[in-house]
């Protein structure tokens, strides 16, 4: 019972630290005289960038300077501190940080005709970082509940390992156990991985102080890596039968003999699926982001139209933006779920022989994707 | 959109990180967490079985014990009436035998008090008949000194003898 009052402690703590901050984080944009852009400041937010905003108003700011790394053609590479460009004010070394153009954001460097090109980029920015710090805190949490359980496995765990093995195994026993089928033993690891990475940067994006509040999983690169993990998982233990019935598939031989309609329509039916996960992810977290932001920017908005009004906006702002949370916590577990399953899913699907074919289908939480 | 194109520099930090993450813990975190909880179920599910095999065993135990409680006190009671019984028998017995002996004991006294008593009488028929022989001569040296009174007087004698006798 104190376990839970533990949690709920925190997640109100947390709740509540998420409501408050952005009142005071982003006071930035309503600087007199400068109209607030809402688009602007929402993707602002949501893309990476060079720098780790922790706290500031605008003229004085709080940033957790990260390292730049740079490959360029023409001078070679370059590591240096993120606070040489003074947030993207001044150019160092002939890089600097693009305003327009399809390059906004992103450092560049012109060459000499005066065209902006992009260096190889391999900086940490404040994406990569929370990817480091999510997977450093993912590894001494596993690896400490995995210590605590072989140090004493014959007797239940109390506290906070006893809550992430149950945790694991529920993962474990209601996933992917009934999804991959038979062999689920050899996929278990990959799958709990998945899923745990997935949660954990989730969880840590909806924390907006400093070691969270990246939009990581809401960040394309990141689901295309975690979908091609998949994606490789799934086709490479893919048996005969699955690879049978990609290229020659059980139809009339037209479709496949002159022209390989349905082989085609197979093939690309292996990359939708890892794409639809990559993309399911990718838009949920993105979108959930935005929201809050959005319902956060209500109160900025309405400061022209008059105290009452913005009080009372700011009020539903608060309200709208804790119940988001609210939803946010939900959809970060659905999210590393429904990715999980579908990986299982497939995985299942792929391992499928003939001599036992269960009709394994997209099973209901599917739907669940749609906001 | 500049959303929509993935990142080099992300990808190739998010491949690391993920790689790294991915091979730690497939390789020595979840398999350890999924073996020790596999190890606490199968000795949980082993536990069972041997406290319910305790359990009947100890039944089993319990059940001999009893039955052969219950097989001793029988036993006892047997004993205890056979031995009474016993005890009843030789105790006739050795009634019987006493009277016997008794018996033996008792015939064997009066015999030798009859025979007692003869020699008691016979001797004392002797004793009486020597005094009376003693007597008689003395007697009849005074008064028979013929042979005719002798011969009268043992006539007469001879006599009363055979009046008292008869």
């Amino acid at each position: 019972m104190r376990q839970y009052s533990y949690i709920y402690g925190l997640l109100a703590t947390f709740i509540l630290l998420l409501s408050v901050s952005p009142l005071s984080a982003e006071n930035s944009s309503t600087l007199p005289g400068k109209e607030l852009n809402v688009r602007e400041f929402i993707l602002e937010h949501v893309a990476d960038s060079y720098e780790w905003h922790v706290v500031g108003n605008g003229e004085k700011n709080l940033s957790v300077p990260l390292p730049v790394i740079l490959c360029s053609k023409t001078s070679g590479w370059h590591l240096f501190s993120s606070t040489r460009f003074h947030h993207g004010e001044t150019a160092y070394k002939g890089f600097h940080i693009a305003r327009e153009g399809k390059y906004k954001g992103k450092i560049v460097e012109t060459d000499a005709s005066g065209n902006e090109m992009r260096p190889l980029d391999l900086s940490l920015t404040k994406n990569a970082a929370s990817l480091l710090f999510a997977s450093l805190l993912l590894v001494v949490i596993i690896m400490g509940v995995a210590r605590s359980l072989k140090r004493n496995p014959l007797e239940a765990k109390k506290g906070f390992a006893g809550i992430m093995e149950m945790f694991v195994m529920s993962i474990h026993d209601e996933v992917i156990k009934p999804s991959v089928g038979e062999d689920y033993k050899r996929y278990a690891p990959f799958l709990l991985t998945i899923f745990f990475f997935i949660f954990t940067n989730n969880l840590l994006g909806l924390i907006p102080l400093f070691p969270g509040g990246a939009n990581v999983t809401g960040n394309i690169a990141v689901t295309m890596v975690l979908a091609v993990a998949t994606f490789l998982v799934v086709n490479f233990s893919g048996s005969k039968t699955y690879y049978k019935d990609i290229l020659w598939p059980d139809v009339p031989t037209w479709l496949k003999v002159p022209i390989p309609l349905m082989p085609a329509i197979e093939i690309v039916g292996t990359l939708t699926k890892p794409f639809a996960l990559m993309i399911r992810l990718f838009a949920n977290i993105m979108a959930g982001h935005s929201i809050v932001l959005g319902l956060t920017t209500l109160i900025f908005i309405t400061v022209s139209l008059g105290s009452a009004i913005n009080a009372s906006m700011t009020v539903l702002s608060v309200f709208f933006t804790i119940f988001i949370d609210f939803v946010e916590l939900l959809i970060a577990y659905i999210q590393a779920y429904v990715f999980t399953l579908l990986s299982a899913v497939f995985i299942g699907q792929a391992r499928i022989s003939h001599a036992s074919k269960p009709a394994v289908q997209e099973t209901k939480p599917l739907f669940l994707k749609d906001k | 959109m500049s959303l929509l194109s993935p990142e080099p520099g992300l990808l190739f930090w998010m491949m690391l990180s993920f790689g790294i993450v991915l091979f730690v813990l497939a390789k020595y975190g979840f398999p350890i967490i999924l073996k020790m909880v596999d190890t606490r179920q199968n000795y949980i599910e082993e536990s069972l079985q041997s406290a319910r095999k305790a359990q009947e065993e100890l039944a089993r135990v319990k059940e001999t014990g009893e039955t052969l409680l219950a097989n001793t006190r029988k036993e006892q009671a047997e004993i205890l009436k056979e031995t009474i019984r016993k005890k009843d028998i030789l105790m006739e017995k050795a009634k019987e035998e006493a009277r016997l002996e008794a018996d033996k004991i008792i015939v064997a006294a009066r015999d030798q008090i009859n025979a007692e008593k003869e020699m008691a009488i016979r001797s004392i028929r002797n004793e009486v008949s020597r005094l009376s022989v003693d007597l008689a001569e003395r007697i009849l040296r005074e008064k028979l000194v013929t042979n005719k009174d002798q011969m009268e007087m043992i006539d007469r004698l001879l006599d009363e003898i055979e009046i008292s006798k008869s």
